[in-house]
């Protein structure tokens, strides 16, 4: 039986297993509660670290809630088996590190095309290759950009502590369902490991969406057609009789093949694109602290966003006029509030644990006569909060 | 509408996609053989197309049933057909899911799957149709290519041996595995039909003729010539276990490698879910 997550029989299981309060743990527990409360039935993965925490708790929590947990022979095998439960219905999701991430490549692709929803969570580690596999990382900005072949969009989200890592892992969940597509959590293995105090809501305190079904046997017939104008086809499940035809290669609205009929394609990869651009503004999110009235703006994401956080307090402490823009939502990336901020700065700086990936979209956006700088540590090691503070009293 | 015409004579033309007639498949291809055994072994056995999805991956073989066959199909990425199968299983296990596509796909870049499929038992069917070449792309050597052939990358000829993939997939553990080749068109139905009928991972192998890639470098050009090979070199598999490896080099085992009873994956799964409510006391509260 296909659940959904906001079933009676759910809610009722749901509220005896997991009271509301304070808990104290890891990220990835975060995470994969996360995907409980949003409806996540259905989880295929392969150990890796910093990853793996999330696959055991999912095995662990997953049957008494009616779901399955699968460990396949590979992460390729991974995303195939939940794209495969995706088409039958399951809220799906899977977990991984940067090497892991790299192998699922392919299928993503394979899901932005079929416009499959399901949630991938990528744990950053250091890299490249095996790199240092317990530690954490922020290489992976451009991997989840465009780790997949050919001209796509793609969403995802970046938490930055332990509870919003819980809330961030249901909006991707209802950002998959809404607009039908794969959405990643670009998660890392600093917060992935930290353990700190979160608050688990109630259920009713916790709003999930699900897919759009064919409201006729006419919608049913166009599972890759646009009959509501916004771009989001509704999805002819497996299973009911539609004889959906599904294909990664180009195909028309009635899911059939052809790759001959450069209309045909254009059509279908436009607006694949035009869904996610037309529903940005409800897409990206962001944090900004004491961009009022400031002169030097930190731009920062994920893990680097807390001691960015805190050298900006010591900074106005100092007196120096210091704010913050953290992006929840990094891609697509919040480019209008990045360019607004940028007007009345005279410098940015940008510290991440890599040797500069977010500062590039950064730079997409502000204009040449601002100080653009990056802060940056690799080696596994997070940046401290008197590091970021140093470069601030450089440009300030 | 040529098309319709033509296939309009074909007396299980009910379980084909009209709109996609004709297929793309070369004259003289195997793959024909195979989705009219399909069809005919679904007629049988009295199956509704709705009960069944048909899930492949990239290669001529993958085109056999999808988008030809009128069920849900879902044509994934090369070598993972399988994988995806086992999702769409775990989702609807009333389901017959089935797999049909080629050797290079199921056997080379997605042997690993094929082997943990056949491990966890799970009760898909595989029909899997190995024409010893990769044909899509141009006639390639492939890891099924017999010893000896020609294909455009091993053009002085093929110094590899080939995988067995019936023997391979039954050592893995699967419920059911059969090899035959177009030639052996009612065996091969009654095997589909056993296939579909089996509860747990089962596998078909279908022996099949390409002769525009194969059989013209290989001094069979006409697909007849193929059929006549497949017949003169089938051994039984009670002849086949009297003959030493040198002997069998070059000949194709037909038969029923395994036929078995085995714990079926999604019927374990569910019977776990089962078991950790009752652990956990999750039933209705109502009841207690």
């Amino acid at each position: 039986m296909i659940i959904r997550g906001d079933e009676p029989e759910q809610l009722r299981l749901l509220r005896k297993l997991y009271k509301p309060g304070n808990y104290f743990m890891q990220g990835n527990e975060a995470v994969a509660y996360g995907a409980l409360f949003a409806g996540c039935r259905f989880y295929a993965g392969y150990p890796i670290t910093p990853s793996s925490e999330i696959a055991e708790t999912m095995a662990r929590e997953l049957p008494k809630l009616r779901g399955y947990y699968l460990q396949m022979e590979d992460e390729i095998g991974s995303i195939a088996a939940m794209i495969g439960a995706s088409w039958t219905g399951f809220k799906v999701m899977t977990a991984t590190a940067g090497p892991g991430f790299s192998l699922m490549q392919e299928n993503l692709g394979y899901a932005v095309m079929t416009e499959t929803p399901l949630v991938l969570v990528d744990v950053q580690r250091s890299g490249p290759s095996t790199g240092q596999a317990t530690k954490g990382a922020q290489g992976d900005f451009f991997q989840a950009r465009w780790g997949t072949h050919g001209d796509h969009p793609i969403i995802a989200v970046s938490p930055v502590s332990v509870e919003d890592a819980f809330w961030e892992t249901i909006r991707a969940f209802n950002m998959a369902e809404k607009l039908r597509t794969p959405v990643i959590v670009l998660f890392d293995g600093v917060i992935a490991h930290t353990r700190e105090q979160i608050r688990i809501p109630d259920v009713s305190e916790v709003e999930i969406t699900y897919r759009k079904l064919p409201a006729s046997e006419k919608e049913a017939k166009l599972p890759f057609g646009d009959p509501h104008g916004d771009g989001i086809p509704p999805m002819p499940l497996f299973g009911r009789g539609y004889f959906t035809h599904v294909t990664g290669s180009t195909h028309k609205e009635n899911g059939l093949r052809d790759v001959y009929t450069q209309e045909v394609h254009d059509r279908l990869v436009r607006r694949i694109h035009r869904k996610i651009e037309e529903h940005k503004e409800e897409i990206q999110k962001w944090d900004e602290y004491f961009t009022d009235d400031m002169d030097i703006l930190i731009v920062s994401w994920g893990v680097s966003a807390r001691p960015s956080l805190g050298a900006v307090l010591k900074a106005r402490e100092e007196g120096i006029r210091a704010g913050i823009f953290v992006p929840k939502t990094v891609h697509p990336f919040p480019g209008k509030r990045m360019k607004e901020l940028s007007k009345n700065v005279r410098a940015i700086l940008v510290p991440e644990m890599n040797l500069g990936q977010l500062i590039l979209e950064v730079q997409r956006y502000v204009n040449d006569n601002i100080v653009i700088k990056g802060v940056n540590k690799i080696g596994g090691v997070p940046l401290r909060v008197d590091e970021i503070l140093r470069e601030i009293r450089g440009v300030a | 509408m040529m098309a319709v015409k033509i296939y309009s004579k074909y007396d299980k033309v009910k379980y084909l996609r009209k709109e996609a007639l004709p297929t793309a498949l070369c004259p003289g291809c195997g793959g024909g053989t195979v989705l009219n055994a399909f069809a005919n072994a679904l007629d049988e056995l009295n199956l509704d197309p709705r009960d069944v999805v048909v899930v492949s991956g990239i290669g001529c073989s993958a085109w056999i049933a999808s988008p030809y066959f009128l069920a849900d199909t879902l044509h994934t990425t090369h070598g993972r057909a399988i994988a995806f199968a086992t999702g769409v299983k775990v989702g609807l296990p009333d389901k017959k899911v089935v797999v049909i596509s080629g050797d290079g796909d199921l056997a080379s870049i997605g042997g690993n799957h094929l082997l943990h499929a056949a491990r966890r038992n799970i009760d898909i069917t595989v029909i899997l149709v190995n024409n010893f070449i990769y044909g899509m792309t141009g006639g390639q050597v492939a890891p099924t290519t017999p010893f000896g052939a020609i294909t455009t990358t091993s053009p002085y000829r093929n110094i590899e041996h080939p995988l067995q993939i019936s023997e391979t997939v039954a050592a893995a553990g699967a419920s059911y595995v059969a090899r035959w080749t177009t030639a052996h068109i009612y065996q091969l139905i009654t095997s589909i039909k056993k296939a579909l009928q089996v509860k747990g991972f089962s596998l078909v192998e279908v022996i099949s003729q390409c002769p525009v890639q194969y059989g013209r470098r290989n001094k069979m050009k006409e697909p007849a010539e193929m059929l006549r090979w497949f017949l003169k070199n089938s051994i039984s598999l009670s002849k086949a276990k009297k003959m030493s490896p040198e002997e069998l080099e070059g000949k194709f085992i037909i038969g029923e490698i395994v036929n078995r009873q085995r714990p079926e994956f999604t019927e374990e799964i569910n019977k776990l879910i089962e078991e950790v409510a009752d652990r956990y006391g999750l039933g209705d509260d109502n009841a207690d």
